[in-house]
């Protein structure tokens, strides 16, 4: 009888070390993935690290306010993105999300062209934590609360 | 005798009684509860600013997502008490609970993508929270697949639990995707600092998330009871080849 209570406890330690090993294997894949792992580049990030001309990648960050403009073929749009960094001017032809809108989070598949502007293929809008009813924010807005909150940049 | 506590309900016999005692109530809560979140998150909550009425889809949406991820947590802390403590009802409770938890998991991939179409204005991407969502989904089909594997029932138990645990490093992940890595899902809203959901729109979720744990529980109970009688008639019908034979 006194065996087995020792034979419990050799598979408990046993768990406990296996589970220890796992959760630094978590850690450190983690830590390994923190670039590529991320879904999209925002400004700051592209104005440390110029990405190479033609390369496609995603750009994520807010529309800036009053920055949408709207071409006269009805189809191309500009605006700038940005986060608490930098901005960069973006220019996308097709349809727009229906959430695409100035002060929301965006994110843009497409590629940086030598002129310096980000040429977006696909838009995506990004949608913040917030959940209310109209009238909230309205009455957000009107008490000075703007409802822009800053995008998910990650750590 | 060293742990009587847990070892009292590992009689099968015993748990099946409490098992029938409990299972009408939580099915009987759980339906009421449900059925008033869902009731209150359709017709009474409001339409939200930005996404309009989609918005409403959040309230099967997250509870799947929250029981999806409890479920796991719940699986896996059962495969860990099968390995250490031999509990015999462990490795059952594993098996049941696995087909539940891929359907909450199936069901929150679903409605999100379907969310996503008129929000983001895509069905799918792979950033950091889809994918570690869908690895969970996975998961649960892997230790599902593993337990009917082996021919030798105690082998494939003991090697889908060994999945079932090693996935637990999933579950940081999931909750943590959209704060490690820029990812397009948005950020948790229910914090311990408070919620980001209007108080109209979250007393209907917590109602919907109770109803669809409670039932998730009774599911639970009745498969466990379906296994434990599988395997008691499994039993019978080998004594009886036995005596035959």
């Amino acid at each position: 009888m006194a065996a087995r209570p020792t034979a419990k406890r050799q598979r408990l330690i046993l768990a406990l070390a296996a589970a220890g090993v796992l959760a630094i294997a978590g850690v450190v894949a983690t830590i390994a993935l923190q670039d590529s792992a991320a879904y999209f580049k925002a400004p700051g990030d592209i104005a440390a690290s110029p990405p190479v001309i033609g390369q496609t990648i995603r750009l994520g960050g807010l529309v800036k306010d009053g920055s949408v403009q709207h071409a006269p073929d009805g189809l191309t749009i500009r605006f700038v993105v940005m986060d608490n960094r930098a901005e960069l001017p973006v220019r996308y032809k097709g349809i727009t999300p229906d959430l695409f809108r100035e002060g929301q989070g965006v994110i843009a598949t497409g590629a940086m062209t030598a002129a310096g502007d980000f040429e977006a293929q696909q838009l995506l809008a990004k949608h913040d934590e917030n959940y209310m009813p109209p009238e909230v924010a309205r009455a957000m807005e009107k008490g000075g609360h703007p409802l822009k909150s800053a995008p998910n940049t990650g750590a | 005798m060293a742990t009587p506590d847990l070892h009292a309900y590992a009689n099968p016999l015993r748990f099946r009684r409490l098992a029938v005692a409990f299972t009408p109530w939580l099915l009987l809560a759980g339906l009421g509860l449900l059925g008033a979140g869902l009731y209150a998150g359709l017709f009474l909550a409001p339409a939200d600013y930005l996404q309009g009425e989609s918005v409403r889809i959040m309230y099967v949406h997250v509870p799947s997502a929250w029981l999806a991820l409890g479920g796991y947590l719940g699986m896996a802390i059962a495969a860990l008490s099968a390995r250490i403590w031999r509990h015999p009802l462990a490795d059952l409770c594993v098996q049941a609970i696995a087909p539940i938890g891929a359907l909450f998991a199936g069901i929150c991939l679903v409605t999100g993508s379907i969310w996503g179409r008129p929000t983001w204005g895509t069905w799918w991407v792979w950033d950091g929270r889809l994918t570690s969502m869908l690895l969970l989904f996975l998961l649960y089909l892997g230790v599902i697949a593993i337990i009917h594997l082996h021919e030798d029932r105690a082998r494939g138990h003991r090697m889908a639990g060994l999945l079932a645990i090693i996935g637990t490093i999933n579950l940081p992940i999931i909750k943590f995707s959209v704060e490690w890595w820029n990812s397009l899902h948005q950020p948790a809203s229910i914090r311990l600092s408070g919620s980001a959901i209007h108080a109209d729109m979250l007393w209907p979720l917590m109602l919907a998330a109770l109803g669809f744990l409670l039932l998730f529980a009774a599911m639970v109970l009745m498969r466990m009871r379906t296994l434990i009688a599988g395997q008691r008639a499994e039993a019978r019908a080998r004594r009886l080849a036995a005596r035959l034979g």
